[in-house]
């Protein structure tokens, strides 16, 4: 296996398991994070793919990017197509039928994991499968043009929670998916940032080697629908981190773990300001925002310390 | 790039059953370079042949040359401007696509 | 072989064991759950090795079979009525990506209100989604119509999803006396499965990319004209299974209906009666008949204009209501295979049978001296049999 910890970019894997010529936006976060993703995971790998920006970009038919295994079906079941996947891998490997064992990789937006895919991910854990869940969140229904998700952060305007005379734009507050998946006592759960990409590549690989089920939480930036420059979503990726907004860590049997901690965190203004979506919010808001990120992440810590 | 039918000579009988792709990667033969308007281009001189552009290129289109300096593959470039942003010794510029 | 005594759903179950299923996806709900329940426990003590996958809800259940399917495992489900509907997205899914997945469906009324009683308004529901629908009518057909349910839908030539429907409760709970039969018979019958093009890293596909407007309209051509060409193949495999069991199905069957000039049409259990009231008919001197349609999709088209071409009245049981729409979704797509025929009987459509409510073989010969006066004088009212008030 790869020791994606070596920090040289120049020693990876060269092979690119996502073709270029995918119809991703210039600057995509979500298309850095698949093909980091898609390098890391190698080619012994079937994926189920959910409805959503990255199957949209990476299978316009004649054509496709993948040069791995793969299926896209619905928008809510990923996770039960893997499961089913998963399920005659294993018979078939016992009958002999089938010689590999490929790993069984969901993947799907924040729209098809927080929302309507939560019920077959959550039956997928309980049953136990050997598989990873990959979740690429832009904090939005992105593909379909920026609609609210429930992994939509607080005082984000979208079009569906558009920031008005008379709103502030989302109310609610990004459902705490890593913490869902904590809860289904799943071997390994890990937050990612396409901006620290041995961070992310490194939990690939540990996710890989889990056996049973295993979740990744990737922030993909998105200059479309965040509104910001395509040349800074990496950048944009490091200010979350750097602020506190997307702390990056994982947990390993129920063991938590913060795999990129800073002696101060950053104040979240510098993650917001630079953001289209959030440019309405005005001071005492943004204020609220800061104490919430220092809230969670003293949680966090506490979790961590345990 | 590639020999096949443009989408609107492809028949019904063409399609493959399920609308299944056998061919790995194939997405390959679109040029994405056409989206571009600014392109980068590296300063050999401060290039420090680390790598981090071709790590963070969301198209994967960086590669390496034979003596170890990256460059874009501009078929594929979008000219997104993450590589010159990124670069640590800003060895990377973005300029206006020439004409 | 003897016979034994069996629930039309335990003997659907007892198939797909002997088809030495790979994969189960597992949701229950009345009147299917007696064929999960009864694979569960063939799993558990080891009398089918299966991956069994107890799903959250039927969407995932479909879901599951879709990719257990593609990745090249034979793959079985069952459901009903509102499992069917939860479903139904995902229908359209297995067969536009030709994927050769076996369901038992025991029919059941559609909510609301609620029933968990049989009629056939949940297959009607279905009717457009591509899969290959054949009709049990008892016990015996529950277990033969889904053996050759694997054999027709992994055929090379094939490749679609199958349903093989079975009345709820008449059919799915009712202890009718059957043959089931040995493994060595079933394995001459029904070759190992092996799909084209699985899921596999040493050979990888694309499944279910997305076609833009100039391309949907060329995919759905290659599909449709597929699903349409595998009646002849159907037709094979049935005498391929007569070979083999020495029981002949037939894509539309008959019953005394040679010189009819009336004829009944049903599908599912209903038929049996059907039969009794064609007997008592018979018996005082009516020429009368019945045929009933086996195979329902890909619709036979030439069997029906065959089996009715000599009779002057058809009369159409349809087990389902379409609302405000033309009489009965059967009767509409009898007529509908008829319209383009110079020489056609006159078609009367009954609603009947609906939400479990039994229909007696007295019903039937009123259907039949009603619907002789119908289809004589037309009209578009929906007549429903049984119905108080």
């Amino acid at each position: 296996m790869e020791n994606f910890a070596v920090f040289v970019p120049r020693l990876l894997p060269q092979q690119e398991y996502l073709a270029p010529g995918h119809r991703a936006c210039i600057g995509c976060g979500e298309a850095l994070a698949m093909r980091l993703v898609a390098k890391a995971l190698g080619r012994n790998v079937i994926v189920s793919n959910a409805t959503g920006c990255m199957e949209i970009i990476s299978t316009p038919y004649p054509t496709t990017s993948w040069r791995v295994p793969w299926i896209h079906t619905l928008f809510e079941n990923a996770s039960a197509v893997a499961a089913g996947i998963e399920a005659a891998v294993r018979i078939q490997n016992e009958k002999g039928t089938r010689k590999n064992t490929p790993k069984v990789v969901a993947m799907g937006g924040d729209g098809a994991t927080f929302d309507i895919g939560l019920q077959s991910l959550s039956g997928a854990w309980e049953r136990g499968h050997d598989f990873l869940y990959v979740c690429y969140d832009n904090e939005a229904y992105m593909n379909t043009g920026i609609q609210r998700s429930s992994a939509t952060p607080f005082g984000a305007a979208t079009t569906t929670s558009p920031a008005g005379k008379v709103s502030i734009g989302q109310t609610t507050a990004k459902k705490n998916m890593p913490a869902i998946a904590v809860a289904h006592d799943i071997p390994y759960v890990a937050t990612a940032c396409p901006s620290y990409p041995f961070d992310l590549m490194e939990k690939v690989s540990k996710a890989v080697a889990t056996r049973g089920p295993s979740y990744l939480h990737v922030l993909s930036p998105c200059p479309t629908g965040w509104r910001h420059g395509g040349d800074i979503s990496v950048k944009m990726g490091r200010l979350a981190v750097e602020t506190g907004a997307f702390p990056l860590f994982e947990v390993v049997n129920g063991k938590y773990r913060l795999t990129m901690d800073f002696p101060k965190l950053r104040p979240v203004k510098d993650y917001l300001t630079p953001q289209g979506r959030f440019r309405h919010l005005p001071k005492d808001e943004v204020e609220r925002i800061q104490q919430g990120v220092i809230r969670e992440y003293e949680k966090l810590k506490k979790k961590a310390e345990a | 790039m590639s020999a096949r039918k443009k989408d609107s000579e492809i028949t019904w009988q063409d399609i493959d059953i399920g609308a299944v792709i056998r061919t790995p990667g194939n997405a390959a033969e679109y040029k994405t370079g056409d989206w571009r308007s600014d392109k980068p281009t590296w300063n050999k001189d401060r290039c420090i042949k680390c790598g981090i552009c071709y790590l963070y290129c969301p198209e994967g289109c960086i590669r390496r040359d034979e003596k170890g300096f990256f460059e874009a593959d501009f078929y594929y470039c979008k000219g997104c401007g993450i590589c010159a942003r990124e670069c640590w010794t800003q060895a990377i510029t973005m300029g206006p696509e020439e004409q | 072989m003897a016979m034994v005594g069996m629930e039309g759903s335990l003997a659907m179950a007892e198939a797909a064991r002997l088809a030495n299923v790979d994969v189960v996806a597992a949701y229950p709900i009345t009147p299917q759950t007696h064929i999960v329940e009864r694979l569960a426990e063939m799993v558990a003590n080891g009398e089918l090795n299966a991956s069994y996958i107890p799903v959250e809800s039927e969407h995932s259940a479909m879901s599951a079979c879709l990719g257990s399917s593609a990745a090249g495992a034979r793959t079985f489900t069952a459901t009903a009525g509102q499992g069917l509907e939860l479903m139904h997205e995902v229908l359209y899914v297995a067969s536009g990506l030709r994927l050769p997945i076996v369901m038992g469906v025991a029919n059941r009324a559609l909510s609301c209100p609620l029933s968990v009683w049989g009629d056939h308004s949940d297959v009607m529901a279905v009717r457009d989604t591509g899969w290959i629908q054949v009709f049990a009518e008892n016990g015996q057909q529950a277990f033969d119509l889904t053996l050759c349910a694997f054999r027709i839908a992994e055929d090379p030539k094939v490749l679609f999803p199958v349903m093989v429907h079975i009345d709820g409760f008449h059919l799915s709970h009712v202890v009718e006396p059957l043959y089931l039969m040995e493994q060595e018979q079933v394995n001459s019958f029904l070759p190992p499965f092996s799909y084209p093009f699985p899921l596999d890293p040493d050979t990888p596909v694309t499944m279910g990319a997305f076609t833009v407007p100039i391309l949907y309209s060329e995919a759905r051509k290659s599909m449709e004209t597929a699903l349409r060409s595998t009646r002849v193949i159907i037709n094979h495999i049935f005498a391929d299974f007569a070979r083999v069991s020495g029981r002949q199905y037939s894509a539309v069957e008959q019953y005394r209906s040679d010189d009819a000039d009336t004829l009944l049409l049903t599908m599912g259990s209903y038929s049996q009666i059907a039969m009794d009231a064609v007997d008592q008919l018979r018996d005082r001197g009516e020429k009368v008949g019945l045929i009933r349609l086996r195979l329902w999709r890909p619709f036979p088209f030439d069997e029906l204009r065959q089996a009715v071409e000599n009779c002057q009245t058809l009369v159409v049981l349809d087990r389902c209501v379409s609302p405000a729409g033309p009489p009965g979704p059967v009767c509409s797509e009898v007529k509908a295979a008829l319209y383009s025929q110079k020489k056609r009987p006159n078609v009367a459509g009954f609603i009947g049978g609906l939400g479990g409510r039994d229909l007696t073989p007295a019903e039937f010969v009123q259907m039949v001296e009603r619907g002789r006066v119908i289809a004589a004088e037309g009209g578009e009212e929906i007549e429903m049999i049984g119905v108080r008030g």
